[in-house]
C-alpha cells in the first residue's frame, strides 16, 4: 500500500514537472524568443489556458503527500522553510505577471511584467532543482524526524550542510536548462512564424547543454549517494524508466531536426518524465534522505495509517481520471497554433 | 516577542484573512454569473450577457488573486504548522487532497474558457462553463470547511497514544454536521458579499448616469439576491451555527457574549465592552432572555458563563472574540434591513430614482467583507486555545525547527508583497469599473 502511494506521489510530481515545466520554460525564454508585443502575447496565449491547471498538479501532489506521508510533508516543508517561501513568492509573482500584463495597454507596464514573468519563470525550476538536489544529497534529519537547513553554509555537500552547495546548484542549473529546452519545444509546437523559429534555435543550443549538465549531475549524484546507481542496477522499473528517458532524448533530437514539432516536444516530455521516474525508482523507499541513513524518512516509516491509505485509494483514481479528462478537453479546445489574442480578449 | 508561535499565528491569520477576501467574492459571484447567464439564455436579452461579461472580468481578476494568495495557505500547513500536519495528516490530508483533485482542476481548466472563450464556445457551452466554475469553487469551499470543521468539532477519527489522529470513518468526517452548518452559513455570506458588490457597481453607474442597462441589471440582481442571502445567513444557517457552538463549545459562546456569570434567562448583549480583569461586561445593553432562547430554544435555559470554566480553557483573546462576533451579527442584521428597504423600493419602481439609496448601496460594499472576516475571526478565535477542539492545543502545533526570526522574516515579506498586490488589484478593478461593460466584438481583429 505504501508502495502504491509512493508511486502515486512520484507520478504526480513527474506530471507536475512536465506540465508546469513547459510553461516555466516558455516563460524563461519569453524575452528571448518574443521581441514585440504581438509575439509576447502569442507566447502568453500559448500557455495561457494551461498554466493555472499545470500549477494545480503541484497542489495535488502536495495533497497526496499530506494524505499518504504527512511526516514527510511536515519535515520537508518546515526543514526547507525559507527556500519554500522563495518558491511561493516566485510563483505568486509569476501568476500575477501572466494575469495582469495584458490588462493595461501601456508599454512600460507590459515590459515590467514581461521581465518579471521571465525572471520568475527561470527562477522556479532552479529552486525546484535545488530542492531535488537536497533530497538526493541528504539532510541532517534527527531521530525524531525533523531538520532545519540554513540557505547556505560551506557550499560543499560534504562539509557543513546548507540548502545551497555546489551539488544542489548543479542540479538546479541542470533543471533550468532542461526545462528551458522543454519550454522551447513546447513553443515551437504551439506557435508559428518568428517565435517558432527562435524557439527552435534556442532548443538547438540548449540540447547539448542539457546533455552535458545531465552527465555532470548524474556522476555527482552517483558519488554522493552510491545507493542510487546500485538500486538502479537491480530494479526493472528503473530500467524501463531509463529506456524511456534515453529514447525521449534521442527522439527529441531526431524529431526536431526532422521538423516534427509535436514529436520533439513529446520526446522532451518522455525525457523529463523518464528521468524523474528512474530517480524515484532508484531512491525508493527513501523520501527524505538523512545524513545518517537510519534516520531517513521512507515510504515505509512515515506513511499514514493503513485505513487512510486504503480509503484514499477508493476515491483518488476517480479524481485523477477526471483531471485527465479536463486536460483532454482543454488541449482539444485549444488545438492548433496559438495566435496573439485581440486586445482585451485574452492574455 | 520571540515566541515563534505568536508569529506562526500572526502569519497564518494575516495570510488567510487576506486570501479569503477573494474567494468570498468569487464563490458568490460564480452563482450570480450563472443566474445572469441563465436569464440571458432564456430571454435572449443581450443586457444580461453584457452584465455577465463584465462580472466575469471582475471574477477573473479576483480569481487570479485568490489563486496566488491561496497557494501559500496549502504550504503553510507544512512550513509553519509541521507538528500539526504530522499529527492530523491522516485525517485532513483526505479533504485537502480531494480539494486539489476534485475542485482545483475543475476550476483551473474552465477559468480561461470562461474569461476568454465566449465566442469560441457559443452561448450554451459558455453557460455550462460558468456552471463548472460554480461547482468547482463551491466544492473547494466545502473541502476547506470540512477540514476546518474537524478542528472545530472532530469526528470520524481516533487519537492514538502517539498523539497521531487516525481516520476511522471517512463518511463521518466528511459529513460532520458542523461542516454542513458552517458551509451553508459561509456560502450564503459569500453570496451576500457578491450581491453587495453587484449592487454597489450598479448604483455607482446609475448615479453617474452611465451604462444604464447593465447598471440596472446589476443593481436589481444584487438587491434581490442580497435580501434572500442576508436572510438565509441569519436564519436558519446562522441560528444553526449558534446552537452548535452552544452545544459543543459553551466556553466560546460565553466569551462571544462577554458572559462571566452563569444563570437562567440569559440576556443577549447588544453592546458593551468586556472587562476581563474585572470579569464583567461594562456598559451593557441587553435583550432579556434572548441568549437562552437562541442557544437552547428555551427562554429560561441556563447559559454558562466563563467563570464556570478553568481559565486556561478560555479562548486566548476574549475581547477580540467578543467584538468579532458582535460585528458579524450587527452587520448581518443591518444587511437585511438595507436590502429589505432596497427591495421595497424596487417593487414600487422607485429604487433607481432614490439617490439616497443608490449612494447607500454604492458605499456599502466593504461591510460584507468586514462581516465575513469578523465571522471567521469569531469561529477561529472561539476555537482557541485548541487547534483540534478539546484534543490538541494550538501551542503544540507549530514547526519544531522554525524559530521566530525566520517566521517574522516571511511574515514581513508577505506584508510587503500583499500590499503591492492589493494596490495593483484595486487599481485594475477601478479601471474595469470606470471602463464599464463591453460588447462582444463580432469578428476577430489582430
Amino acid at each position: 500500500m505504501e508502495t502504491i502511494w509512493f508511486a502515486v506521489a512520484a507520478v504526480m510530481v513527474a506530471i507536475y514537472v512536465v506540465m508546469d515545466g513547459f510553461d516555466f520554460g516558455a516563460g524563461g525564454l519569453h524575452l528571448l524568443v518574443a521581441r514585440n508585443d504581438r509575439e509576447r502575447r502569442q507566447v502568453l496565449a500559448a500557455i495561457g489556458p494551461f498554466w493555472d491547471g499545470n500549477e494545480v498538479w503541484l497542489l495535488a501532489a502536495g495533497g497526496v503527500l499530506f494524505l499518504a506521508f504527512p511526516a514527510v510533508l511536515a519535515a520537508g516543508l518546515s526543514g526547507f522553510y525559507l527556500a519554500i517561501f522563495f518558491v511561493l513568492w516566485t510563483l505568486i509573482l509569476r501568476g500575477i505577471a501572466i494575469e495582469l500584463r495584458s490588462h493595461v495597454e501601456d508599454r512600460l507596464w507590459r515590459s515590467f511584467w514581461d521581465a518579471s514573468f521571465t525572471v520568475a519563470s527561470a527562477l522556479a525550476p532552479v529552486l525546484f532543482g535545488v530542492a531535488l538536489g537536497n533530497l538526493l544529497r541528504g539532510v541532517p534529519l534527527s531521530a525524531a524526524g525533523w531538520f532545519a537547513l540554513p540557505l547556505f553554509e560551506s557550499f560543499s555537500p560534504s562539509g557543513a550542510l546548507g540548502i545551497l552547495d555546489w551539488y544542489t546548484v548543479l542540479v538546479g542549473l541542470f533543471a533550468l536548462v532542461a526545462i528551458l529546452h522543454h519550454g522551447a519545444l513546447f513553443l515551437a509546437w504551439r506557435t508559428d512564424g518568428e517565435v517558432r523559429a527562435r524557439s527552435l534555435a534556442a532548443a538547438a543550443r540548449l540540447f547539448p547543454a542539457t546533455i552535458a549538465l545531465w552527465i555532470l549531475a548524474t556522476v555527482a549524484t552517483a558519488r554522493l549517494a552510491p545507493e542510487i546507481p546500485q538500486n538502479l542496477a537491480v530494479r526493472p522499473v528503473a530500467w524501463l524508466a531509463t529506456v524511456l528517458f534515453l529514447a525521449g532524448l534521442a527522439g527529441t533530437w531526431f524529431a526536431r531536426r526532422a521538423g516534427r514539432d509535436l514529436a520533439a516536444f513529446l520526446g522532451s516530455c518522455a525525457f523529463v518524465l523518464g528521468l524523474l521516474a528512474a530517480t524515484a525508482a532508484s531512491v525508493y523507499p527513501t523520501m527524505i534522505r538523512a545524513s545518517t541513513a537510519a534516520d531517513s524518512l521512507t515510504a515505509l516509516n512515515s506513511a499514514a495509517a493503513a485505513h487512510s491509505l486504503r480509503v484514499g485509494l477508493l476515491w483518488w483514481p476517480f479524481g485523477f481520471l477526471l483531471a485527465a479528462l479536463y486536460y483532454v478537453v482543454l488541449f482539444r479546445l485549444h488545438r492548433g497554433k496559438a495566435q496573439a489574442a485581440a486586445e482585451g480578449e485574452g492574455y | 516577542m520571540t515566541d515563534p508561535l505568536f508569529w506562526h499565528r500572526l502569519q497564518f491569520g494575516f495570510t488567510i484573512t487576506y486570501h479569503y477576501l477573494f474567494p468570498q467574492l468569487t464563490m458568490g459571484l460564480a452563482l450570480l454569473i450563472v443566474v445572469l447567464k441563465a436569464i440571458a439564455l432564456r430571454t435572449g436579452k443581450s443586457g444580461y450577457d453584457d452584465a455577465a461579461r463584465f462580472w466575469i472580468r471582475i471574477f477573473g481578476l479576483n480569481f487570479a488573486m485568490g489563486v496566488v494568495t491561496g497557494v501559500p495557505m496549502e504550504f503553510q500547513f507544512g512550513t509553519n504548522w509541521a507538528a500539526f500536519s504530522r499529527r492530523t495528516g491522516d485525517v485532513i490530508g483526505q479533504t485537502l487532497a480531494m480539494e486539489g483533485i476534485f475542485a482545483f482542476f475543475l476550476e483551473s481548466s474552465f477559468l480561461a474558457l470562461l474569461v476568454w472563450g465566449e465566442r469560441k464556445l457559443g452561448p450554451r457551452r459558455h453557460f455550462f462553463t460558468s456552471v463548472a466554475l460554480l461547482v468547482g469553487s463551491w466544492l473547494s469551499g466545502y473541502f476547506i470547511i470540512a477540514t476546518n470543521a474537524f478542528l472545530q468539532h472532530p469526528l470520524g477519527h481516533e487519537l492514538g497514544a502517539d498523539g497521531i489522529f487516525r481516520l476511522v470513518d471517512l463518511g463521518a468526517f466528511v459529513s460532520n454536521p458542523w461542516a454542513i452548518a458552517q458551509y451553508l452559513h459561509n456560502q450564503m455570506a459569500a453570496v451576500v458579499t457578491a450581491s453587495f458588490v453587484l449592487a454597489a457597481v450598479g448604483a455607482f453607474w446609475l448615479l453617474r448616469s452611465e451604462h444604464r442597462e447593465v447598471a440596472s441589471i446589476s443593481l436589481r440582481t444584487g438587491v434581490v439576491a442580497g435580501l434572500v442571502a442576508s436572510m438565509l445567513v441569519a436564519f436558519p444557517t446562522g441560528h444553526n451555527q449558534g446552537r452548535l457552538v452552544a452545544a459543543h463549545q459553551p466556553v466560546s459562546l460565553a466569551a462571544m457574549e462577554g458572559r462571566f456569570e452563569s444563570g437562567s434567562h440569559a440576556p443577549l448583549a447588544m453592546i458593551g465592552q468586556p472587562n476581563v480583569p474585572a470579569r464583567r461586561l461594562d456598559n451593557p445593553i441587553h435583550l432579556p432572555s434572548l441568549l437562552s432562547w437562541i442557544a437552547y430554544g428555551d427562554f429560561s435555559a441556563n447559559v454558562r458563563g466563563l467563570n464556570d470554566f478553568p481559565e486556561n480553557d478560555w479562548p486566548g483573546n476574549v475581547e477580540l472574540l467578543y467584538y468579532a462576533f458582535h460585528i458579524m451579527v450587527g452587520l448581518g442584521t443591518l444587511f437585511i434591513a438595507v436590502m429589505g428597504i432596497a427591495c421595497l423600493l424596487l417593487l414600487t419602481r422607485r429604487l433607481e430614482r432614490s439617490r439616497f439609496m443608490l449612494w447607500l448601496l454604492a458605499l456599502a460594499f466593504p461591510f460584507p467583507y468586514i462581516a465575513n472576516t469578523a465571522g471567521w475571526m469569531a469561529a477561529e478565535l472561539g476555537r482557541q486555545p485548541w487547534l483540534v477542539y478539546g484534543l490538541m492545543r494550538t501551542a503544540e502545533g507549530g514547526s519544531p525547527t522554525v524559530h521566530g526570526g525566520t517566521t517574522l522574516f516571511t511574515t514581513l515579506g508577505f506584508a510587503g508583497l500583499y500590499l503591492v498586490l492589493g494596490l495593483l488589484f484595486l487599481s485594475l478593478v477601478m479601471r474595469e469599473v470606470s471602463h464599464g461593460p463591453r460588447a462582444l466584438r463580432p469578428t476577430f481583429e489582430n
